[in-house]
C-alpha cells in the first residue's frame, strides 16, 4: 500500500452519537492503530462531529469494479415497485 | 503574602505555562512532518491557547483591576511573566518537540489531576477540562516518543539527544515559593513535591519503553518562577504582542 512517502492509507467511519450508523468521513495516513485512531480524531472530529471513530487500513477493503457499474447497479434502476413508498412514515421518527 | 496575591500569582503561573507553550506549538502550523501531524500540534496548541485564556481570565478576574485575559497576554514585559523555561524553548526538529511534550504533559496530567481537587472551585473547573486534553496530549507524545526511539539508528539518536537536551530545564516544573506555600495551606495549590516521582516514574518507564537511556540528571536551570528566563521569551513576545503594541485597541 506504499503508493506515496506519507505512510499508509487508512478510512475512517465516524459514528455522530450513539445509536446511528458510522458513516465514511474520508481518509488519513498513519503508520500503526494508534497512530490512525489520533490522526482520525485530530482531522475528522474537531468539530464534535462525532462521539465514536472506526478505522480500516484502506487495503483490507474489497470494492466493485466501476467497469461492472452496468451489470451490478442497471437493473435496478427500472423496478419501482421494489420501493415501499406505499408506507407511511410515522410521525416523529428519525433517522429512518 | 495574602491569599488575593499568591492566586493571582499561582494562575498567571499556569496560564503562562499555557500560553507560552501553545505558541510554540502554534509555530509549528505549516511544519508538521505530514498533514495529520501538523493537524495534530496545532490541535494541542489550540487546548493551550484555551487553557490559557480561561487562567488568565481568571487572574485578570482576582487582580481586579478592570484588566482582561488580553491585556495580561499582551501588555506585560518578559520580566513579569512567570512560565517555566522548558515552555520557551525553541523546537529544533521533532524529536525536540516530541521530548518536551511528553515531559510538560506527564507534568500537567499529574498536576492537573490534583489540581481538579483543589478548593477554589475556578481552578478545579479549569483542571478538570484539562485533564481531559491533556490525556489525549500524553498519549500523543508517549506514542511518538516509542515510535522513534525504536524506529531507525537516526531517529533513534535523535529522540536521545532530544531528552539530553532538555533534560537540565525539568528540575524548574517542580520548584515551589511563596505563593505556593500560601495556597498549600488553603488546600487550593498542591506540593509540588508530591507529584515528582509520579511525573518521573512514568517518563522514565516511557523513555526505557523507546528503548532510551533516561538523561543523566547534572545542572538544572532555574528562573522562571522569579520572571527570569532565557533569551527565547523576549523574541516570542516581540511577535506575539506585536500587534496589540503597534495598534493597541485594535478589534478582529
Amino acid at each position: 500500500m506504499a503508493t506515496d512517502t506519507q505512510l499508509d492509507l487508512w478510512e475512517v467511519f465516524i459514528q455522530p452519537k450513539s445509536g446511528n450508523r458510522y458513516a465514511h468521513a474520508g481518509s488519513i495516513h498513519a503508520s500503526d492503530k494508534k497512530m490512525a485512531i489520533q490522526n482520525a480524531r485530530d482531522i475528522y472530529t474537531r468539530r464534535g462531529e462525532g462521539t465514536s471513530i472506526w478505522v480500516v487500513p484502506s487495503n483490507c477493503i474489497i470494492a466493485s469494479n466501476p467497469s461492472d457499474e452496468d451489470m451490478l447497479f442497471e437493473p435496478s434502476n427500472d423496478k419501482v415497485y421494489r420501493h415501499p413508498t406505499f408506507y407511511e412514515m410515522p410521525e416523529g421518527a428519525k433517522n429512518i | 503574602m495574602k491569599k488575593q496575591e499568591a492566586i493571582y500569582n499561582y494562575a498567571l503561573r499556569l496560564g503562562d505555562n499555557s500560553l507560552v507553550l501553545g505558541h510554540r506549538l502554534a509555530e509549528l502550523c505549516s511544519k508538521g512532518p505530514i498533514l495529520e501531524e501538523d493537524l495534530a500540534l496545532t490541535n494541542m496548541a489550540l487546548d493551550h491557547i484555551g487553557r490559557a485564556q480561561a487562567f488568565l481570565n481568571y487572574a485578570a478576574q482576582v487582580e481586579a483591576k478592570n484588566k482582561t485575559a488580553d491585556d495580561l497576554a499582551y501588555k506585560r514585559g518578559e520580566r513579569s511573566f512567570y512560565n517555566n523555561l522548558i515552555m520557551e524553548l525553541p523546537d529544533k526538529d521533532f524529536a525536540s518537540t516530541i521530548a518536551r511534550q511528553l515531559i510538560v504533559s506527564t507534568f500537567e496530567y499529574f498536576l492537573y489531576t490534583e489540581l481538579m481537587k483543589s478548593k477554589d472551585e475556578t481552578i478545579a473547573a479549569i483542571s478538570a477540562k484539562a485533564v481531559k486534553e491533556v490525556r489525549y496530549h500524553l498519549a500523543h507524545s508517549s506514542d511518538w516518543t516509542c515510535r522513534l526511539g525504536e524506529g531507525t539508528d537516526l531517529s533513534h539518536e535523535k529522540m536521545q539527544r532530544a531528552f539530553n537536551d532538555v533534560w537540565m530545564f525539568t528540575d524548574e516544573l517542580f520548584e515551589m515559593n511563596e505563593v505556593d506555600e500560601v495556597l498549600i495551606k488553603e488546600g487550593i495549590a498542591i506540593d509540588l513535591n508530591s507529584i515528582k516521582p509520579l511525573w518521573f516514574n512514568h517518563v522514565k518507564e516511557v523513555i526505557e519503553e523507546a528503548t532510551l537511556k533516561l538523561p543523566e540528571t547534572g545542572y538544572m536551570q532555574t528562573g522562571g518562577r522569579k520572571g527570569i528566563h532565557t533569551e527565547y521569551l523576549g523574541h516570542i513576545l516581540s511577535e506575539m504582542q506585536y500587534l496589540q503594541r503597534a495598534y493597541p485597541t485594535a478589534q478582529w
